[in-house]
């Protein structure tokens, strides 16, 4: 097998270049996408027949969740590209990373108990996936202060790699958590392989929220990745020049 | 791929087996711990600890809440396809307690097979729809509840008959 694309791909000269005509794309689509999913999901879709208004927030709550375990997901991924081919863009990209997911795993628990108050009855339960969620948040925090504590670069990636791969065991149990065991919170509605279990006019404006979640995560990461290869990259050639 | 970068591959996947591993062995040992509640039917069985608090959960039969008139205090029975429970509770209720919906209860097994709650908090489901489109089911099929009450119960049934 030919390795020479997959190397291409890691060098950070060549991201930095191509990334560059991604941006006004990213920016455009994922304001345009997020602002016509909330209006449509906030303003236009009808109640829930059982909660009401209340339900609303599955908008933001929903596309959240699922960034919060994609990118670590991603960022795991990241670690074993690291571990593995040692490939400096794939660290660089777990760094940049930790915090937007972390953000995401912060506006879903957050999110979630605004829900469950209304609905449930109370803010927070201890229950299987609640509790996993912010077993998921303290792995985020964990691989950010991990990184802060570790002043040798190459040290820090190693170390922060074989945190995140870890962590990554407990991505499962957040998705399955529901259907293993007895919890408070509810079962999946979008499933891979069944039919989603809501109406189509409240299913659309979630998947493009969704849609648009990810467009915006790309974006912030993209900026982040750029501005963390030029401060790596700033005594090689390329980047002497770019600033000149 | 040349070796060493095979066998730091073979490292990595190594590490997430034997972390996989761990933690299902673990999630095992503790797997009734896990769970927010005790249904019903496990209740019955006395596989539910009688005079000690712990939660139980479960739909609540249409027709059986009873509210007296005087005071807060309010009695129904939650069931799981497989066994019913009598909860007694004085207090407010969450707006989505309904009949034919999930309940999770805080509070005590007595020896007398009631469970005395102290806290009761609405599980809802994973189903979204609007109003017309409940109200055109409740139509087309007079006397049947939500179509959803009977697959959770029956999904709860079965996690149930799994994990016993």
């Amino acid at each position: 097998m030919n390795w020479t694309f997959f190397h291409k791909l890691g060098s950070p000269k060549w991201f930095y270049d191509i990334s560059g005509k991604w941006l006004p794309w990213l920016q455009v689509l994922s304001l345009v996408l997020i602002l016509v999913a909330l209006v449509w999901g906030l303003a236009f879709t009808p109640p829930d027949y059982l909660q009401g208004n209340s339900y609303r927030i599955i908008f933001i709550h929903v596309p959240a969740s699922f960034l919060a375990q994609s990118v670590y997901v991603m960022m795991a991924t990241a670690a074993a590209v690291t571990l593995i081919w040692k490939i400096k863009l794939a660290d660089m990209a777990l760094k940049v990373m930790a915090p937007i997911g972390a953000s995401f795993c912060i506006l879903s628990l957050v999110t979630g108990a605004i829900w469950g108050q209304p609905t449930w009855g109370t803010w927070w339960v201890w229950d299987a996936r609640l509790t996993a969620m912010l077993i998921l948040l303290f792995l985020y925090i964990g691989i950010i202060a991990l990184r802060g504590a570790i002043h040798t670069t190459e040290a820090a990636a190693k170390a922060c790699s074989i945190l995140s791969l870890v962590g990554v065991v407990n991505i499962p149990i957040i998705k399955f958590s529901v259907d293993w065991w007895n919890t408070l919170h509810q079962g999946a509605t979008l499933k891979l392989t069944e039919k989603p279990s809501m109406a189509a006019e409240m299913l659309w404006p979630l998947l493009l929220a969704i849609l648009g979640f990810y467009l915006f995560f790309t974006l912030v990461m993209v900026l982040r990745l750029r501005i963390e290869i030029i401060s790596r990259e700033r005594k090689t050639r390329w980047v002497k020049e770019l600033v000149s | 791929m040349n070796a060493v970068r095979k066998q730091r591959l073979i490292l990595v996947l190594l590490l997430l087996a034997g972390v996989g591993v761990a933690v299902a062995l673990m999630l095992f040992a503790l797997r009734e711990n896990i769970n927010h509640y005790f249904s019903p039917a496990q209740m019955a069985a006395g596989e539910a600890p009688v005079g000690q608090r712990m939660r139980g959960g479960g739909l609540v039969v249409p027709g059986s809440v009873e509210r007296d008139t005087e005071s807060l205090k309010v009695s129904f029975r939650i069931t799981d396809g497989a066994g019913e429970v009598t909860v007694h509770y004085e207090g407010i209720l969450p707006d989505l307690f309904v009949e034919g919906s999930g309940v999770v209860a805080l509070g005590t097994l007595g020896d007398d097979g009631v469970f005395a709650a102290t806290e009761v908090l609405a599980k809802h489901d994973e189903n979204y729809m609007p109003p017309e489109v409940q109200k055109a089911i409740d139509e087309a099929h007079p006397g049947y509840t939500k179509p959803t009450v009977q697959t959770t119960a029956q999904s709860e049934l079965r996690s149930l008959q799994d994990g016993s």
